[in-house]
This record gives structure tokens, C-alpha cells and sequence, in this order.
């Protein structure tokens, strides 16, 4: 079987993995992220109709006048509709809600029009936050003594590029970063982590059997036998995501961009990120392989 | 020989996929639309429930059954949605106060599925709606609060000091305190302006008396207020949690208004009065004989209300310092609460009971409760509401040695009420009480449009992984499918037992961990094929491929499930509900991924004389 020289571009991958890292937090700077009604509340409308609407055609009628992110739900019977919407509340959104929807030809009263709270607490954006830091010392802690240490620091430094990168352009773009979003960053990380322990595995293994310290060369035999098992796999789960992303409609949209771009960042991390950093960080056979001692019988009296 | 499974092997996946496959079962049937109703006081049984469900058919409306679920809660359900609203009105109002009516939705799990525990996933708000409540905050009794709280302060305050006042009161946003004369308030006054600069502090004399006159500015009313609003959120949000419902919506709405979006819960009367609930404890010492009758307040026990005990008026810590609480049961068999205190709360019980040793503390039991009437006034319906506070005292009892911050607490009616106790100090209480001003179902908040959309994508997604499968590795494909298939059913079995609400954005999770999950399987089969490359002969490729396939798929699912189980943990709402998919998942892949592809590549070609593997 051919084998391709990964390790030998390593360097333009640096490149690649740096200027993108660079990009997305400038992007996170200069534009933060455009966060979703579910983290930053709105405004809430009720809504009475004189006889009961299609919702779809609310939702299309909301749409058309320019009004973004709007949820249209029924409220106890038919005719009862309450619309939550991510404009920020004032005293004529409700009526700026009910005109656009009377150029329907429906007769409609207003009921009431608040404002509604973010459904993140901070409690939870704390929490979560603390969360993470937990768990990836957790994983590195794991890693180390599985592996080595030098496995943990390259393993984390991985998984914060890839998360880097996709909330990165998730600010560039601005596009909507809602709660399912977050859901799907974090099913990249167990993604990428997956991805990276697996070509480790291969690594370790070689570098036991083998008799060479030549590092690039048993790392390229390392990605070379598991590449089949990474494009297959990669392969299954964005044939999955793009069937979410063509077919899926609005709701699960991003939700599948976040998990499309995690998953083409955390496989090229874990090659070039994850096992390239490796060489940087100078690791060696003995690393692995315990270095016996030798004249141990000069210590026996 | 190679590739062969004992028997017990064989047996023991078969149980477990049988297993899986009696609770996911229950996701086939669909839910009904119902009306709980459930007695709070006064007896509940199935001739009250006849007589209810007779009065309903009597206004037209379509019963489908009606009976009772527990010693204490009744269920109507419905044939149609479109008048479970009507239909929770009718009820009602044919029985009394004593009884919390609830809409819900019904389960129609069969009764032999439901006597081995099984009972459906619960759809998300997102895709089948749920409950929905509007809650209004008491702002005017978060401003009495805060003002009683401060009187309390400046009591402990002046006596530290040295300084005699009379009498303490309280009303709508401002402090009276009374002294005996002209020096003692001003002293007080220097003394208080230095802590309290949120009041705007008059000097008034009215005869010989000297008052101080302490009101709050507008700001500080207002920020009273706002605090309380989201301390309420906080707290609900907790209690929500708490009841083990998954994916619920807890926002605030106006300026005091929370709303709280149930999906699907299965006791929407506990719901209700968890969420309102109010109760909340104070310890406090028992008055000695010489203390003022100003400083001192006379309650009667729960128990029995002919029994009294005089007690101090200061609090020395009340249920918001508590940590953490459970129920449990003394050596009696009598149901207890233990309590660990915060910080705060440690030192300062330990410092009361430190310096009072022989005198004796008592645990007061605190509910605020709030009746609505309607009245006519000018000719108009108005709702009027009379809010009520009962303290009762549940224990009362030697203080024998300083305490510290854990201890427990008796004298309680019954395991219900301490369950229920626990959970409201673990969540925090209210800073001010809440009312139900509106409580109706919701429809689902994706169009059907979006949620046919989304089902369809997956179904094609999932279809699409199985082509492949069967496109790379053939007949060993079909073995991955198969085993895909079984760890669909046992991640829903689990997810169900679980009691884990389903959202759309869960069901892509679902076929995300799928897609996943091929990779144990993706891993063995490469091994498999390198090994055949090396002229290893079949047997040896399978049983090898298997066996160093294994170290990866182990590790990185740890890692991976390590992840999960921090999350867990450390996370609320939709990222616990994440990091359950996830870690069940993970799980159930790799149950199916080893042993279930194992099993059947044993079953179908281990051990026969095969010379070439369709892989």
C-alpha cells in the first residue's frame, strides 16, 4: 500500500492550524458571537385570533416581514398563539407583530407583549464553563497515564484548536449560536478526542514494536494504517451531518454546520495538530519504553 | 478454538437485547391527553372520579377513561386535546379546594409493559409542547420581607450596641423604630446610617416619643425587586431541575413574571405545587421568662396546636443558609431531614448554640399561602388575593452541645413532607412569594413542517450509513448494521428508563452517537483487513483484528465517556441532557460494537474451515 508522507507538510499544516487559530480569535474579538434567542431573550407576544391560523403560515408571514429567529406556538386552543421573537422589547413591537400579520386579512388582538429573559442562566453558563475545565484536566490526567504526559499536552492543545476554530467562525460569519449549537460543540470535542486517542493508540503501539527512533517515519506508518478507519469513519458521520444539513430545516441548520466543521477540523487535528505537535515536544522511544537499568549488580554488595 | 463464545455468552446478549427491546417498546404507544387531579387535603377515590368524569360527558366533552393512578391522584384522559383546556375547567370547579387539578399528558403504556417499570421517552417542548405556567412575583412582599429582615438586623444591631428602642413596625416600603427618648435615637441613628444606605432615614417626635422613620429610596425598592425576580428564577429553575424533569424552559417574562414551560411531565399536580411551594425554616431560641414581651413571639407546634411555646423573635439562621438536605428515616423510623449548612451558616449556629447551652432551640416550620377569591367591586369581577403565613413549630429541644453545620432534624409529619422539605432548602427558597396567574398547554414550538423536515433528514442520514457499510465491508457489514441496529434499541431502552426527554436536536445527537458507534466497529474490520494483507489465514485475521482492536476502541471511549460523566455532573439542563445521550451512547456502542458484531461473526463462520472473508 502507498504511503503518504504526512509528517513531512507538517509545517504548512502549522501554518494552516495558525493563521486559522489567529483568525477565529480575531473574530471573536472584533465581532463576538451572535448568540441566539435561547442566551439572550426577547420579546414575547400573545396573540388572539378571531378564528385559528396555520401556524406555518404565521411563521412564513413573520419571516417575510423581516422578523428573525421567531418561535410561533399554540397557547391552550387553537386560536390562542403566542410568538417569541429575539427583537429586543419595546412598547410597539407587539403592534409592529400584529400589523404584519393583519396584512394576512386575519383579524387579531393583541393579549399581551413582554419582554422575555435569556433561558441560559448564568448559573449555567458558569457552570459549564467550570464544567469544561474539569473535564479536560480530567482527560489530560487520563491520557498522561495511559500514555504520557507529552500525549496530554499535545491531546488538549487539539481539542482547543479544534473548539477554537469552530466558534471562531461561528463569530465570523455570524452565524446563530444557540443552545443546540453548544450541544454540538460538545459532541465535537468527544468527537476529536475519539479521533486523536486513536491515533495515539497506533503511535504507542508502533513505537513499541518497532527498533527505529526515526519518530516521522513510524508517525507516518501510524496515520497511514489508521487512515482508512479515519476517512470511514469521518466518512459515516458527515454523511449523516449532511443529510441533517440539506434536509434537516432551520432547527438542527447550525447544529450540523458547528458538527460539519468540528469534524473536518478534529480529523486534520489529530493528525497534524495532535501527532505532528508530538515531534515538537521532542518525544522519544524512552518515553514509552522504560529505560532499563543497567549494571544493577554493581549496587548488590 | 478460535472464535467461538460459550453458551452463556450467547445468553447473556440475548437477555440483554430482550431487555432492551421491552422498554424501548413503550415509545410505540402514543399519549393521550389528560386532566390530573390530585387531593391535597381531603380524600380522593374512584366514585369522586366517576362523578367528575359523569359531569364532563354531561357538558359534552369526550372521556376516554378515567381512574385512579395512586392512593391519591386520579387521571382523566381524553380523546381530544382541543378540549383538555374546557375539560380542566369543568373539573375544577365540581370539587373543592382540597384538590390541585393539572392538565398532563398521559402515557398508554399497557399495563404488563408498565408493571416491569417501562414507560416512554418523553417528547421535548420543542417538538410536542408540554405545560405551561405564568408565574407573578408578590413585589410588594418582597419589599416586607427585606424590610422585616432589616428590623431584625437593626434589633441584633442596637442591643450589640447598647442602645434601648421600643418597638419595631413595618409598612408598605418604610421602617418605624420607636425609642424612649430624643439621645437614644440619635444614637441609633448615627449608628444605623452607616449600614443601611439604602433608606432615607427621617427623625420625627411625636409627645415624648422620639421615632426614627427609615424608607427605602425608589432605586433601592426597585433593585429589591429585581433581586427577588431573579433569585425566584434561580430558585424555580433549581426546583425544576430538582423533579427530574429534562429539557424544561424557565424564563422570565416583564418585569415579574416567570414563565415555566413543562414538557410532558408525569405528575404535572407535584409540579405545580413544587414549583409555587413556599415553605421554608427558621431556628430560633426559646424566649427566657425575662425577655420583653416586644422581643418575643408565642407559636403553636404542628402537631398538636393546643401546645405553644414562647420564642425569641430573632432568626438565627433560616432555611437559605442550608447547603445541602436529605430525607432519611431516625432509629425510630420516623422521617428526618439532614441538614449540612453553608459557611456562614455553620458559624453562626455554632456561635448561638455555643452561648445558649441548656437553653432550647426550635425549628419553625414557615408556608406562605395565598387564597384567591373573587369579588365584585364597581360592578366588576376582580380577583383579590389574601396572602397568609403559617409558622408552626416542628421540634423543639434541648440545646445539649454546640452544634456545628450538619445536623438533623425530626418531628416531621411524613416521609412525603421531608422528601419535599429536602428538596425545597436544596433548591433555595423564594425571596418573595409567587402566584399562578395563567396555566394552559402549548403546542409545539417547531412547525410541523420543521419537525417532518428534521425526522426525514435523519432517516436518510441513518440510511445512508448503513449503504455505506454494507458498500465497504459486505458481509461483514450486514454484522455492523445489525449490531447498529441493536444499539439503537438499547440506547432508547435506557434513554427511556432514564426518563430522558426527547428534543430534535437530541434525535440528531442520537443519530450522531450512530454514527459514531460504527467506529468500533470501522476499527476492527480495518485490523482485520491488515491482517489478511500480512496472509494471515481467516480465523487469525478475525480473532486478531477483534483483539488489537480493542486497546483503541477502549480508550478512546473512556476518554471520550469521561467527558461525558463531568458534564453530567457539573452541567444543568440541556447540557446534562447531552451528556446522558453521550454517555449512554458510548455505552451501548460499545456493548453492540464488541460483543454483539463478535457474537454474531462467532455464530455464523467461528470456528468453520472459512478460506476467504467477505470483508
Amino acid at each position: 500500500m502507498r504511503q503518504l508522507d504526512f509528517m513531512g507538510k507538517r509545517r504548512l499544516a502549522f501554518i494552516v492550524s495558525i493563521v486559522l487559530t489567529i483568525v477565529s480569535i480575531a473574530a471573536l474579538a472584533l465581532f463576538n458571537l451572535n448568540l441566539g434567542l435561547d442566551f439572550t431573550g426577547g420579546t414575547v407576544v400573545e396573540l388572539h385570533y378571531a378564528t385559528a391560523p396555520s401556524l406555518d403560515d404565521v411563521r412564513a408571514l413573520l419571516a417575510n416581514q423581516g422578523f428573525e429567529n421567531v418561535s410561533v406556538q399554540t397557547f391552550g386552543a387553537a386560536n390562542e398563539i403566542l410568538v417569541r421573537l429575539q427583537e429586543t422589547f419595546s412598547n410597539d413591537v407587539g403592534n409592529q407583530v400584529v400589523s404584519a400579520l393583519n396584512s394576512g386579512g386575519a383579524s387579531i388582538d393583541l393579549v399581551r407583549a413582554e419582554f422575555v429573559g435569556a433561558q441560559v442562566g448564568d448559573q449555567l453558563r458558569d457552570q459549564s464553563g467550570l464544567g469544561m475545565i474539569v473535564a479536560l484536566a480530567g482527560v489530560a490526567i487520563y491520557v498522561a497515564f495511559r500514555f504520557q504526559y507529552k500525549f496530554a499536552i499535545c491531546a488538549l492543545i487539539s481539542l482547543g484548536h479544534d473548539v477554537l476554530i469552530v466558534v471562531g467562525l461561528f463569530a465570523l460569519f455570524q452565524w446563530e449560536f444557540d443552545l443546540t449549537v453548544l450541544a454540538g460543540i460538545m459532541a465535537v470535542i468527544g468527537y476529536s478526542l475519539n479521533d486523536t486517542i486513536i491515533v495515539y493508540d497506533r503511535i504507542r503501539e508502533n513505537i513499541r514494536l518497532s527498533q527505529s527512533n526515526d519518530m516521522a517515519e513510524i508517525f507516518n506508518g501510524a496515520i497511514n494504517q489508521t487512515l482508512a478507519r479515519t476517512l470511514a469513519t469521518s466518512g459515516t458521520t458527515l454523511l449523516v451531518l449532511f443529510a441533517l444539513f440539506f434536509l434537516g430545516g432551520d432547527m438542527i441548520h447550525n447544529f450540523s454546520i458547528s458538527l460539519i466543521l468540528g469534524i473536518v477540523a478534529g480529523t486534520f487535528s489529530s493528525v497534524y495538530v495532535a501527532a505532528a505537535l508530538l515531534i515538537v515536544f521532542k518525544l522519544e522511544r524512552q518515553d514509552l519504553i522504560p529505560v532499563k537499568k543497567e549494571n544493577v549488580e554493581e549496587e548488590l554488595p | 478454538m478460535l472464535n467461538r463464545y460459550p453458551l452463556w455468552k450467547y445468553l447473556l446478549i440475548l437477555v440483554v437485547i430482550v431487555v432492551g427491546v421491552i422498554y424501548a417498546l413503550p415509545n410505540l404507544y402514543p399519549q393521550d391527553p389528560a386532566v390530573q387531579i390530585s387531593s391535597t387535603g381531603g380524600s380522593l377515590d374512584s366514585e369522586q372520579i366517576e362523578r367528575v368524569s359523569q359531569a364532563l360527558e354531561n357538558e359534552g366533552i369526550d372521556v376516554k377513561s378515567a381512574s385512579m393512578v395512586s392512593d391519591s391522584t386520579g387521571l382523566i384522559r381524553l380523546n381530544d386535546a382541543e378540549q383538555q383546556l374546557p375539560a380542566r375547567d369543568i373539573v375544577d370547579g365540581t370539587l373543592s379546594n382540597d384538590y390541585t387539578v393539572a392538565l398532563n399528558l398521559a402515557d398508554s403504556t399497557p399495563g404488563w409493559l408498565e408493571s416491569l417499570g417501562a414507560a416512554p421517552m418523553k417528547l421535548g417542548l420543542d417538538l410536542r409542547g408540554g405545560v405551561h405556567f405564568l408565574l407573578e412575583v408578590d413585589m410588594d412582599a418582597a419589599v416586607e420581607q427585606r424590610l422585616e429582615a432589616t428590623a431584625s438586623a437593626i434589633r441584633a444591631d442596637l442591643r450589640d450596641e447598647r442602645i434601648r428602642y421600643r418597638d419595631t413596625a413595618v409598612d408598605d416600603d418604610s421602617l418605624h423604630l420607636e425609642f424612649a427618648n430624643a439621645d437614644d435615637r440619635d444614637a441609633a441613628r448615627s449608628q444605623i446610617r452607616q449600614s443601611f444606605g439604602e433608606f432615607q432615614i427621617d427623625s420625627r417626635e411625636q409627645g415624648r416619643r422620639a421615632f426614627l422613620d427609615m424608607t427605602l429610596t425608589e432605586q433601592a425598592v426597585q433593585d429589591i425587586q429585581d433581586y427577588a425576580v431573579q433569585q425566584n428564577l434561580t430558585t424555580i429553575r433549581n426546583r425544576v431541575n430538582e423533579l427530574g424533569v429534562s429539557e424544561p424552559l424557565v424564563q422570565r417574562q416583564g418585569p415579574n413574571r416567570i414563565v415555566v414551560e413543562l414538557p410532558g411531565v408525569q405528575d404535572t399536580a407535584e409540579a405545580k405545587r413544587i414549583v409555587g411551594a413556599t415553605a421554608n425554616l427558621e431556628f430560633r431560641l426559646e424566649a427566657r421568662p425575662d425577655t420583653p414581651d416586644t422581643e418575643t413571639e408565642t407559636l403553636a407546634f404542628r402537631s398538636t396546636a393546643s401546645r405553644t411555646a414562647e420564642l425569641s423573635r430573632d432568626v438565627i439562621i433560616t432555611g437559605d443558609r442550608v447547603s445541602s438536605a436529605s430525607q432519611s428515616f431516625d432509629e425510630n423510623g420516623r422521617p428526618q431531614v439532614s441538614i449540612n449548612l453553608d459557611g456562614t451558616g455553620g458559624s453562626l449556629m455554632n456561635q448561638a448554640t455555643r452561648t445558649n447551652i441548656g437553653r432550647s432551640m426550635a425549628v419553625v416550620y414557615i408556608e406562605h399561602n395565598t387564597e384567591t377569591r373573587t369579588v365584585m367591586r364597581d360592578g366588576e369581577q376582580v380577583q383579590e388575593r389574601i396572602p397568609s403565613t403559617e409558622r408552626g413549630i416542628i421540634s423543639l429541644a434541648t440545646i445539649q452541645s454546640a452544634l456545628s453545620n450538619r445536623f438533623r432534624i425530626t418531628g416531621l409529619d411524613s416521609p412525603t413532607e421531608a422528601s419535599e422539605l429536602a428538596l425545597l432548602l436544596r433548591s433555595g427558597s423564594l425571596a418573595a412569594p409567587i402566584y399562578f396567574v395563567q396555566e394552559s398547554t402549548i403546542g409545539p414550538s417547531l412547525g410541523a413542517q420543521n419537525i417532518e423536515r428534521g425526522i426525514f433528514s435523519v432517516l436518510v442520514g441513518g440510511l445512508l450509513v448503513i449503504v455505506f457499510m454494507l458498500a465497504r465491508y459486505k458481509a461483514f457489514g450486514v454484522v455492523a448494521n445489525v449490531a447498529l441496529g441493536v444499539n439503537l434499541i438499547l440506547l432508547i431502552a435506557a434513554m427511556s428508563l432514564l426518563g430522558a426527554t426527547l428534543t430534535l436536536p437530541g434525535i440528531a445527537g442520537i443519530v450522531l452517537t450512530l454514527g459514531m458507534a460504527v467506529d468500533a466497529n470501522v476499527l476492527i474490520y480495518e485490523r482485520i483487513r491488515e491482517e489478511i494483507r500480512a496472509r494471515t489465514p481467516a480465523q487469525q485475521a478475525i480473532h486478531a483484528g477483534y483483539g488489537r482492536a480493542f486497546t483503541s476502541i477502549v480508550d478512546a471511549n473512556l476518554t471520550t465517556l469521561l467527558v461525558a460523566v463531568v458534564l453530567f455532573s457539573i452541567g444543568t439542563g440541556p447540557v446534562k441532557g447531552f451528556a446522558v445521550t453521550l454517555s449512554l451512547g458510548i455505552l451501548t456502542s460499545m456493548f453492540t460494537g464488541i460483543l454483539v458484531s463478535r457474537a454474531l461473526v462467532n455464530l455464523f463462520i467461528g470456528g468453520k474451515p472459512v478460506k476467504k472473508l467477505w470483508i
